[in-house]
């Protein structure tokens, strides 16, 4: 069946909606103070499961590039795709598969500094290479391809890469340690997309589960942010808790009235409560 | 002799500068009143200049600076504006002598802050004369409203905060919520707020026809200190002031500078002929008319000297409005010299209702029967105030009613012809009625009777005048409103560039 | 390597390695020395990179030389330069202004943490501002907010309800940055990229649900953090029982640096390719502007309290901004601007006015100001300078907002909103009276809670409010920096979003 296919499919964001769904529902339902950020930290629990979540690529690998892999990954590219990524148009796939090849020139010249460079350099003769930009202008100016759902054709762009490699006559580089996919802040998505799509060619796809580490790097930040809500937060409510007392919502809002509008308003509003309990 | 594109910036910092030296002055009542003084004959000297550069075919200009681009702070005088701008600053001579003479027969309190107040105003009302586009004129026109609210609200009572609240909340009201939005407006559609000869819509005939109607509505009542009825709530309330203030600024100044904005605009802005084309205006013709007699009805029902006065006021200012919205070159020299005429009338008559509250502590008509014949000058004055408003030779108010006439039949509005000839007879009934009672009726309370002969008009034994410095003005003005009349020729001949004549 | 090229990262760096430092310094002066010291410096950076964007274009700055789209970068261009001046001239004046009115208001063990917190927290927006990294906004958007929490409940030695007011922006504000995050997720995962420049050019023809659904969480969490209406639930109290210098400053910047995120994202991150966008300001930031413009208004029109009624009035000014915006016209954006800019100085210059009266009144009650002009001149004259700023009197910055907004909203053809606009001003114009009136023409309070001595507000907080209140008059007459400069921001941001320019 198609359309249970398409929710099983799909089981991450389920999880994540769930959990969003659960976390907002406790934030507005409880009126204890601790229980609310309980249900906050719930919340910002299902962002980061989202964001892992789609940090798993089936078929990827860290974003290197092979010469003739990426000639046979830009002619494949279409029956290539992403099992987390499956909400994603084709096309954004091939657009990101696209980025891949971009920034990963751009992150090994960056990475490794001109050394580096040299010996790439010397060993693929390739200008588009260096100068990351040129090879983008090759991508931007390729005509969209029949998928359309992206700017960035990849097949005509990757043609054109391998145009441009095939003009060296050396063999394309190793996947050299030195320039792997560096795993402080890159943009792996894009990455890895490339990679699978040559995996695709390879029939192979299916076998390889891969992570791309940006989202987690994300998400390590999300964390040390989250943790630092949680803690003003439940500093906020001892605060409370020492200057009111409790820390049930509905009798700090009494115990406001009281303090304004004196004690009856304050004791209808505390029946009020006590009703509505 | 000052260039008169210099006069014009000069006539707006000089009573700035005059309201630093009466704040300097605060603990020397008398340097500080001549401070004003000093600072009033400087400014009718700067006026004159204006005038006169002005009348020998010059526009004196004056660039400030660029607040927004393409929107400066710029002046330039015309006709219409240097007169506007000589009746102020030679008016307000005149009223600062008798402002003198009124808050030390009181002995009222702050009156420092009172002088200086009126300084501002004086400042802002030149802005608002001078001024050579809508931004510029809007601008000065708040200075207006704000500076003269501590006058309004000078005893600070219980009844000088509600006037005040109403005065600024009906001022401020109009003009944020309509007279800007409509200067915003045409700014956008023409890109430009400059005032034109010719007005600036002819040439964006297209695009403003359609709406021609409502941006009209929206100046005529936006301009709330023109005071066309609904939007003259304002005018009463302002009466909770000291009488000099209604005097000057509730019967000259502020008043004028509404009407004077509503001319500006029907002449600059939209242009006669672009009114007189759409008939965008015809509305607010009728509008104005019903203005004129409802103004006049309750005037009559007031007993309170200065709410008949305010409301008389309310009356003669449409007259004014009317003229511009007849859109004919007659009503707008109707409008125009009405302007003058009114202020000179209108002046007298407060100027006289403050001396009569200062001698006697009387404010209500009912209790001034026979009060003229112990002060013959103050209702002397103020019968040839009224005969002025009312519009009788040989009075300079004559004059622009039978402008106003003329260009009603230009129009082809009969019927405007006759709702002037019923206010005018409305006029004499609540106006006339007073000095002729003070003159020829017996005080209402048997003990008060002035003693003296029987029978004797005027009982020049038992005089009780207010202090000389409260009478000379009004008679002053009532003189100035004699001779105007003579003077109509000129003054048609000055203002004549306003309606396209040389 | 020159200072010089390092210019875009110190307005960064320096006040966020500062901040720790106060917590060591003895308590008393030194701290707000310190602080002090380091708001200046900063301020004096945003200055020269204002200068240098004004005069030479856009700055790309690469943290650690590491090139976008891999690396974070600041990218610094006139709309934000002129954020940046704001938010730190803002602070400069706040800092010196917030000793006296802390020393009373904060407790005193908390004094340098109060100055520690202050600085992280201009640290956090001014990175939200400068930086062109999306997910680099969400984290400097958080050190802000975590910041602002924590000094919200420091109002608590006055009031307790500071710290139901913080807790309650926290719950919010969290929801609001959590949102923003998702919406961040949904576009990394259609682009494959963080950086703005990079996402904008990635999503050039990308309509889908994914990018669909990204853009209405960063537009409902941003609305959250900004108080759009109705998300403005935590504003007023957080504004109310904060420490009056605190109010100063977050009610003049927080919400102002939201709203630039806002406009940064839906004009050079998406554009107006992306049909969604359009359907976001005719369906949602037109209405809820206006909604907002007067239902906050109308209920400010009712509080007894002084610093609740400026609460809500700036809800109220928060629509005027997404009105502004909302019109996708170059004299929309710029009308936004521009009141950005002027409202945070009317803002600032009137809750520093309460602060002076708190400080001497010991309260900021409506019943605190009766007569206020007798006992405390020269704040009364303040407030209502700026106050009349608010309405949009001539002469003062708030006529300059409002000129362009008008223009803006006739220009685009909708007049309805420029009648809105001018009558919600009516109703600010109605409860800036109000306190004016009793300020100048009710007799002060001889005896009981609100009766006070005369005696002026100390110096250190006079000069601050009144440079800010000379400011609402400059640049009420000059718009040089503020109009023009937004102009030529606005077209560039419009010429980024394919409109016309």
């Amino acid at each position: 069946m198609d359309w249970f296919d398409f929710i099983l499919a799909r089981y991450n964001y389920w999880i994540f909606i769930l959990l969003m769904m659960i976390g907002l529902y406790i934030v507005f339902a409880r009126g204890n103070l601790v229980k609310k950020i309980v249900g906050l930290n719930i919340f910002q629990t299902s962002v980061f499961i989202y964001y892992i979540s789609i940090g798993k690529i089936f078929g990827g690998t860290a974003p290197i590039y092979m010469g003739d892999e990426l000639d046979a990954a830009s002619h494949h590219e279409p029956e290539s795709g992403h099992g987390a990524d499956a909400g994603a148009h084709g096309g954004e796939t091939a657009h990101a598969a696209a980025e891949g090849a971009q920034s990963k020139i751009d992150n090994s010249a960056l990475d490794h500094g001109d050394d580096l460079k040299e010996t790439l350099h010397s060993k693929i003769d390739n200008n588009a290479l260096d100068h990351g930009n040129d090879l983008k202008e090759a991508l931007k100016s390729a005509p969209v391809s029949d998928e359309g759902a992206s700017l960035h054709d990849l097949p005509d762009a990757g043609e054109k890469i391998a145009n441009t490699l095939s003009h060296t006559d050396k063999t394309p580089p190793a996947p050299a340690p030195g320039i792997e996919f560096s795993p402080d802040g890159l943009h792996g998505a894009a990455g890895d997309a490339a990679h699978s799509a040559a995996e695709a060619a390879h029939g192979a796809m299916e076998a390889i589960v891969y992570t791309n580490p940006l989202p987690h790097v994300l998400i390590l930040t999300a964390i040390v942010v989250g943790v630092a809500t949680t803690a003003v937060g439940l500093a906020l409510a001892v605060r409370i808790r020492e200057a009111y007392g409790t820390i049930e919502e509905d009798e700090l809002e009494a115990a406001d009235d009281i303090a304004e509008f004196g004690h009856q308003a304050g004791v209808r509003a505390q029946q009020a409560a006590g009703s509505a309990a | 002799m000052i260039s008169a594109s210099l006069a014009i910036p000069l006539s707006l910092a000089l009573p700035l500068v005059g309201c630093i030296a009466i704040w300097l002055l605060d603990k020397h009542p008398n340097l500080r009143e001549a401070a004003t003084l000093i600072t009033g004959a400087i400014l009718l000297v700067l006026a004159l200049t204006i005038f006169g550069a002005v009348g020998g075919g010059e526009q004196p200009e004056h660039v400030l600076f660029e607040v927004i681009d393409g929107l400066p702070i710029a002046f330039k005088a015309e006709p219409l504006g240097a007169m506007f701008g000589l009746i102020a600053s030679g008016l307000w001579i005149v009223n600062s002598v008798y402002s003198i003479g009124y808050m030390r027969g009181h002995g009222e309190e702050h009156q420092t802050r009172f002088f200086m107040s009126f300084a501002v105003a004086i400042s802002a009302a030149m802005g608002v004369a001078y001024a050579a586009n809508l931004f510029t004129l809007f601008i000065f026109y708040e200075v207006l409203t704000l500076s003269t609210f501590p006058l309004v609200t000078h005893y600070g009572d219980d009844k000088a905060r509600n006037g005040g609240r109403i005065y600024l909340g009906v001022l401020m009201a109009t003009s944020i919520g309509l007279l800007l939005p409509a200067i915003v407006w045409t700014y956008a559609i023409t890109g430009t707020t400059e005032f034109t000869e010719g007005g600036i819509m002819a040439a964006h005939a297209e695009a403003v026809g359609p709406i021609a109607g409502v941006l009209l509505g929206l100046y005529a009542f936006g301009i709330g200190k023109a005071a066309l009825m609904p939007a003259h709530p304002w005018l009463p309330n302002a009466m909770v002031a000291p009488t000099p203030v209604s005097a000057f600024l509730h019967a000259v100044a502020v008043v004028k500078a509404g009407v004077f904005s509503i001319l500006k605009v029907a002449v600059y802005v939209f242009g006669i002929d672009f009114l007189r084309d759409t008939g965008a205006s015809v509305p607010f013709m009728w509008i104005a008319a019903g203005s004129i007699l409802l103004a006049s009805a309750i005037a009559m029902h007031k007993d309170n000297l200065k709410a008949r006065l305010a409301y008389s006021t309310v009356s003669q200012l449409s007259y004014v409005t009317l003229g511009a919205m007849l859109a004919t070159s007659m009503g707008v020299m109707g409008g125009a010299m009405q302007i003058a005429a009114h202020a000179l009338g209108k002046m007298t008559l407060f100027m006289c209702a403050g001396a009569i509250y200062v001698a006697h502590h009387k404010s209500l008509v009912s209790e001034m029967r026979g009060l003229g014949r112990v002060m013959p000058f103050t209702f002397g004055a103020f019968f040839l105030g009224a005969m002025s408003i009312i519009g009788l030779p040989p009075m300079a108010g004559s004059w622009p009613k039978f402008f106003l006439m003329l260009g009603a039949a230009d129009a082809g509005q009969l019927a405007i012809i006759a709702v002037l000839m019923v206010s005018s007879i409305l006029n004499v009934i609540y106006l006339l009625s007073i000095p002729v009672q003070a003159f020829y009726m017996n005080p209402a309370e048997e003990g008060a009777k002035p003693q003296g002969a029987e029978g004797a008009l005027i009982q020049w034994g038992a005089l009780k005048e207010a202090p000389i410095l409260c009478v000379a003005p009004p008679l002053f003005t009532a003189t100035g409103a004699f001779l105007l009349f003579f003077f109509a020729d000129p003054l048609y001949k000055y203002l004549s560039p306003l309606i396209g004549g040389q | 390597m020159s200072i010089a090229s390092q210019l875009p990262v110190l307005p960064i760096i320096m006040p966020i390695m500062a901040a720790p430092v106060t917590l060591l310094l003895p308590k008393g002066r030194a701290p707000h020395l310190w602080a002090c010291l380091f708001t200046w410096l900063t301020f004096a950076a945003c200055i020269a990179l204002f200068r240098e964007v004004d005069m030479s274009g856009p700055i790309s700055y690469h943290l650690g030389d590491w090139a976008p789209p891999i690396g974070i970068e600041y990218r610094i261009d006139l709309a934000n330069a002129l954020v940046l001046l704001l938010v730190s001239g803002i602070a400069a004046l706040v800092m010196p202004f917030a000793y006296r009115s802390v020393q009373l208001e904060v407790d005193e063990r908390q004094t340098p943490l109060f100055y520690g917190a202050m600085l992280i927290c201009m640290t956090g927006l001014l990175g939200v501002t400068i930086t062109g990294d999306a997910f680099n906004v969400f984290v400097f958007l958080e050190i802000s907010s975590l910041s602002t929490y924590a000094l919200i409940a420091m109002g608590a030695r006055r009031d307790r309800r500071a710290l139901t007011a913080a807790f309650n922006y926290l719950v919010m504000g969290t929801i609001g940055a959590t949102f923003f995050v998702i919406g961040l997720g949904l576009l990394y995962q259609a682009t494959g990229t963080l950086n703005m420049a990079d996402l904008s050019k990635q999503l050039i023809g990308q309509d889908n649900r994914m990018v669909q659904a990204g853009f209405a969480f960063i537009l409902v969490g941003m609305g959250l953090k900004l108080a759009m209406f109705p998300m403005h639930l935590w504003l007023p109290n957080a504004y109310t029982y904060a420490p009056s210098a605190v109010t100063a400053f977050i009610a003049a910047t927080a919400t102002k640096v939201a709203v630039y995120v806002i406009i940064r994202f839906f004009f050079s991150v998406f554009n107006f390719d992306f049909a969604f966008i359009g359907a976001a300001f005719t369906y949602v930031l037109l209405p809820l502007g206006l909604l907002g413009m007067f239902g906050a208004s109308f209920v400010a029109l009712f509080q007894e309290d002084v610093k609740r009624m400026l609460a809500y009035s700036s809800v109220a000014q928060i629509g005027y901004m997404l009105l502004g915006l909302s019109f996708a016209t170059v004299e929309g954006l710029t009308a936004s601007l521009v009141h950005i800019f002027n409202h945070a100085l009317m803002k600032g210059a009137l809750f520093m006015a309460v602060a002076c009266v708190v400080l001497r009144a010991g309260s900021h009650s409506i019943h605190a100001f009766a007569g206020l002009s007798k006992r405390m001149p020269v704040t009364t004259w303040a407030f209502i300078i700026s106050g009349l700023s608010l309405i949009g009197v001539p002469l003062t910055v708030g006529f300059i907002s409002k000129w362009y907004l008008l223009n803006a909203a006739f220009a685009a053809g909708h007049w309805y909103a420029g009648f809105l606009i001018v009558a919600s001003s009516l109703i600010a114009l109605a409860y800036v009276g109000r306190v004016a009136e009793v300020m100048l023409l009710r007799e002060p309070a001889e005896e009981g809670k609100y009766a006070m001595a005369k005696e002026e507000a100390p110096l250190s907080m006079l000069i601050p409010m009144w440079i800010l209140v000379l400011a609402n008059i400059y640049f009420g007459v000059r718009t040089d920096l503020t109009g023009d400069i937004a102009t030529r921001a606005a077209e560039a941001l419009m010429m980024a979003a394919g409109g016309a320019p």
